[in-house]
């Protein structure tokens, strides 16, 4: 059932679906009249990145580098060595496989305050196909020193943490969805760092979600319960710092724990939770997700099933691991 | 040039030389002959008094900035700046060991001076092209100089870096590409051929000067001039001797990246210093 404490968080009417990276685009457009330091760039995207509504606000604060995002990376530690915010948009794929260098020793070994914010993560890309489906972009992203990684929901929780990563010093990377999603959160919500939140309360299992999957996971816990198995829902934006209190006090309850996520299961959220458990409260984990596998072209919502991370896999996932319990 | 200020150029650069050996010897490895190469023209970039830098604040807003795109030869960077009064030249000593603020490549959060992080090649001119975006922006007028590597001009990253200063007519911008001629694993006509340098920058709509980078009338001529050009980046393509000073590590690709030990380090500096008599 819905968690009561958070009950008055929740969007309770059921409005249009947005995609995160239009948020994304949206929240940047306005915090751009309030702060002067924020530059854009951009690699010849703008238009699927939505910093288009940046660009089209704040021309002289935007910058295209063409198709060119390993220049654009390190030329975003310069623009920070100078005071400068610069947020950075391409596709998941480049931000973390293209540019990984970059990332890692133009941006993070000095700390430069850079904020990655890529879109079209994950298999949801749908129809573009393998060569554009970011899988490995939280696992790259997660190892890489001093790096924060963040996976907002929906629209409310994209604009929260692009708020919120305006006041943190140093990089971080936010992962962004192409797909539209139902808005979850009302706009009392707030996201905090090494915080997650639990949407739905249960005792029979956990699943944690992150990302486009948090919408997936609502769903499914909602099956369940009509089935009469009530979970633990816990939305895990801030997948680096992981809330390391919500996931164990809530697999020490229920003993159970169902990861989901649009990424490989290699790395990404569910080995997160799985480094967690093992070293706090050991419990059976299972991690749905791409597993170790490329993804395809297809419409997202039947990618979602043939990867295995629809809500009728997440439901059944939960069912047949209980009596493991 | 003035003769007195050339005077004191080469000393300062004789002596750059002198504590990149002695400071290599003592790490027991690292780069001599790219940063030998480079001395004279760090020797006039720092001691000139054509760069706005104060040593006594590092971290001045408004100062010119210096990015060390080929960042192992980080010992000339390191000489130059304990020479300027950025650190204790006893630091030099502690090159590459455990705990020292002088880094195998240079790192901008441990040593006074160094501007930005670098080592991974082709990564520095970007940085540089988004910092004089950044100057550019708040009509800060200041200078960025990057010092970029022949060898280094294999990464595509480079070309990246090239066109885009390009494109936003970055003419607070001056690279000057260090053109000794040799890489890791041999001559670069041979391993990965960059000629015709100053015609690749010039295509790319770069102001491009070639000078002997050994020659401090040239380098002189080439930088103020550089300064003075409006509405693009400026290339100073500067011939080098990799190893220069030191006669039997001159154009001996091999020192690239090995150190000298006590024997080779006395020989060194007694061909360094026999270059002023």
């Amino acid at each position: 059932m819905i968690n009561s404490d958070i009950k008055n968080l929740l969007n309770s009417s059921n409005g249009k679906k947005i995609a995160t990276r239009a948020a994304y685009g949206s929240a940047l457009a306005e915090l751009g009249e309030v702060n002067e330091d924020i530059v854009v760039l951009d690699c010849d995207l703008s238009k699927s990145t939505k910093t288009s509504l940046f660009a089209e606000k704040f021309p002289e604060r935007f910058f295209n580098f063409g198709v060119a995002e390993s220049n654009m990376m390190s030329a975003a530690a310069g623009f920070a060595t100078m005071g400068k915010i610069p947020f950075v948009s391409t596709f998941s794929v480049f931000a973390s496989k293209r540019a990984c260098d970059q990332v890692s020793i133009s941006v993070a070994y000095p700390g430069l305050n850079v904020k990655i914010c890529a879109t079209h993560s994950g298999i949801t890309v749908g129809e573009d196909g393998a060569t554009h489906q970011a899988i490995e972009d939280v696992a790259i992203m997660r190892s890489i020193p001093g790096i924060k990684v963040f996976s907002p929901a929906d629209a409310t929780e994209t604009k929260k943490v692009i708020e919120k990563i305006i006041d943190l010093k140093g990089p971080c990377y936010v992962r962004l969805c192409r797909g539209s999603v139902p808005v979850i959160f009302n706009d009392d919500y707030e996201f905090e760092i090494g915080k997650g939140i639990k949407i739905m309360e249960g005792d029979s299992a956990t699943i944690v979600a992150a990302g486009f999957t948090t919408h997936i996971a609502i769903e499914a816990a909602k099956k369940l319960e009509d089935e009469g198995i009530e979970v633990d829902l816990i939305n895990m934006a801030s997948i680096k710092p992981i809330d390391e209190n919500i996931v164990v006090e809530s697999a020490k309850k229920t003993g159970l724990v169902v990861t989901v996520e649009d990424h490989n299961v290699i790395g990404g959220l569910g080995s997160a939770v799985c480094e967690l458990l093992c070293a706090k409260n050991p419990a059976r984990v299972i991690r749905l997700g791409v597993q170790d596998k490329f993804g395809t072209s297809g419409d997202p919502s039947v990618l979602v099933s043939a990867y295995g991370f629809d809500s009728d896999s997440i439901a059944s996932a939960v069912k047949e691991n209980l009596r493991y319990k | 040039m003035d003769s007195n200020l050339k005077k004191m150029l080469e000393q300062k650069a004789r002596d750059i030389r002198v504590d990149i050996i002695n400071m290599l010897c003592a790490a027991g490895s690292g780069h001599p002959g790219g940063s030998l190469s480079i001395a004279d023209i760090f020797s006039y970039l720092y001691f000139s008094g054509i760069l706005n830098i104060d040593p006594a604040d590092p971290g001045k807003e408004n100062r010119d900035r210096v990015v060390l795109s080929k960042g192992h030869a980080c010992p000339v960077l390191y000489a130059t700046l304990a020479m300027k009064g950025y650190f204790d030249r006893s630091e030099l000593k502690t090159l590459r060991k455990y705990g020292s603020i002088l880094q195998g490549h240079p790192d901008m959060n441990k040593t006074p001076g160094v501007d930005i992080s670098t080592g991974s090649l082709g990564q520095g001119l970007s940085c540089a092209v988004g910092m004089a975006l950044g100057a550019k922006l708040d009509k800060n007028d200041i200078k960025v100089f990057a010092i970029v590597g022949d060898g280094e001009c294999d990464e595509g990253q480079i070309w990246e870096a090239v066109m885009s200063a390009s494109h936003y007519r970055l003419d607070n911008l001056i690279a000057i590409v260090d053109l000794n001629g040799l890489q890791i694993d041999g001559f670069t006509k041979d391993i990965m051929d960059t000629s015709p340098m100053a015609e690749k920058w010039s295509s790319f709509g770069w102001k491009t000067f070639e000078i002997d980078g050994h020659n401090y009338d040239m380098i002189e001529e080439a930088v103020k001039k550089g300064i003075s050009v409006k509405g693009k980046p400026v290339c100073i393509i500067a011939r080098t001797t990799k190893g220069k000073g030191v006669a039997f590590m001159e154009n001996i690709c091999d020192w690239h990246g090995t150190a000298p030990d006590k024997e080779q380090k006395e020989k060194a500096i007694s061909d360094i210093n026999k270059a002023c008599l």
